[in-house]
């Protein structure tokens, strides 16, 4: 399945109990994996920040707080960090609307409704997959380095 | 994280990561604090904090929400670069006003 010419492949995956406490140790651990890419700062906070996003999602929405496993697959091709952050909890039944800035389905709770707008202004890709019932999982992809050494990565 | 009122103004220092863990119980000091006195200029310190999520966000803007109708104004300081980034990405900033030292 995968053809990588240039670069290596290196994949991780990760589970934890869905506790807000985790929230911090899964975007630290992610970035932490993320190094072996050599990414600028910027691009570590970028991925921290979907990370976080994503786990608090699947925390407060995917499971409303009851403590559940939270799985995180983070996958390196070359140079693109490939991020999967699964849980199986309730599911989002209109995945466009979810992901509309501002929407919440939980304004008690003063939430920003923002979650998927950093996710998608810091990744490249981001794509959701949902069913009620079933749970959430949510792939992310990011190119890093990309404004650096581009003469070495591009075929002329 | 500290709290100090000082007549109507209150200052959350905020700790290095402001997210959803750290957020809940912020928002409930700053409730508290907001309810009990005269509270009506909020400054968010961002000299400790190195991360900020949209759960951050919604910190600001429920203290917004709740001060604005009484003339109220929150603040940001001291926040980095990203912080920035991230306030002006949200919208957050405006109905914010940041603080610049020179």
């Amino acid at each position: 399945m995968r053809e990588i010419i240039n670069g290596m492949t290196n994949e991780m995956k990760l589970e934890f109990d869905s506790r807000s406490a985790n929230e911090a140790f899964a975007r630290v651990t992610v970035a932490s994996f993320m190094t072996q890419l050599n990414p600028t700062l910027e691009e570590v906070s970028d991925v921290k920040t979907a990370v976080s996003e994503a786990v608090t999602n699947a925390i407060i929405h995917g499971y409303e707080n009851h403590v559940n496993k939270i799985q995180i697959f983070a996958g390196i091709e070359g140079k693109t960090l490939r991020l999967e952050i699964t849980d199986r909890g309730v599911g989002i039944p209109d995945v466009k609307q979810a992901m509309e800035p501002l929407f919440t389905t939980k304004p008690e709770l003063e939430r920003s409704g923002m979650g998927f707008s950093f996710m998608e202004a810091f990744m490249d890709e981001v794509i959701v997959e949902s069913e009620p019932g079933k749970g959430t999982t949510v792939r992310m992809k990011k190119v890093i380095g990309k404004g650096r050494e581009l003469w070495t990565t591009q075929s002329l | 994280m500290k709290y100090e009122v000082q007549e109507n103004c209150l200052t959350i220092y905020l700790p290095g990561d402001l997210d959803h863990h750290n957020s809940e119980e912020i928002k409930r000091e700053a409730d508290r604090l907001i309810e009990r006195g005269h509270v009506r200029y909020v400054i968010f310190d961002f000299s400790e904090t190195e991360f900020c999520d949209s759960s951050g966000i919604g910190v600001i803007m429920g203290r917004y929400k709740k001060i604005c109708m009484f003339g109220g104004e929150v603040w940001a300081a001291h926040a980095n670069e990203r912080i920035k980034k991230i306030l002006k990405m949200s919208g957050a900033t405006k109905i914010m006003q940041i603080y610049e030292e020179d």
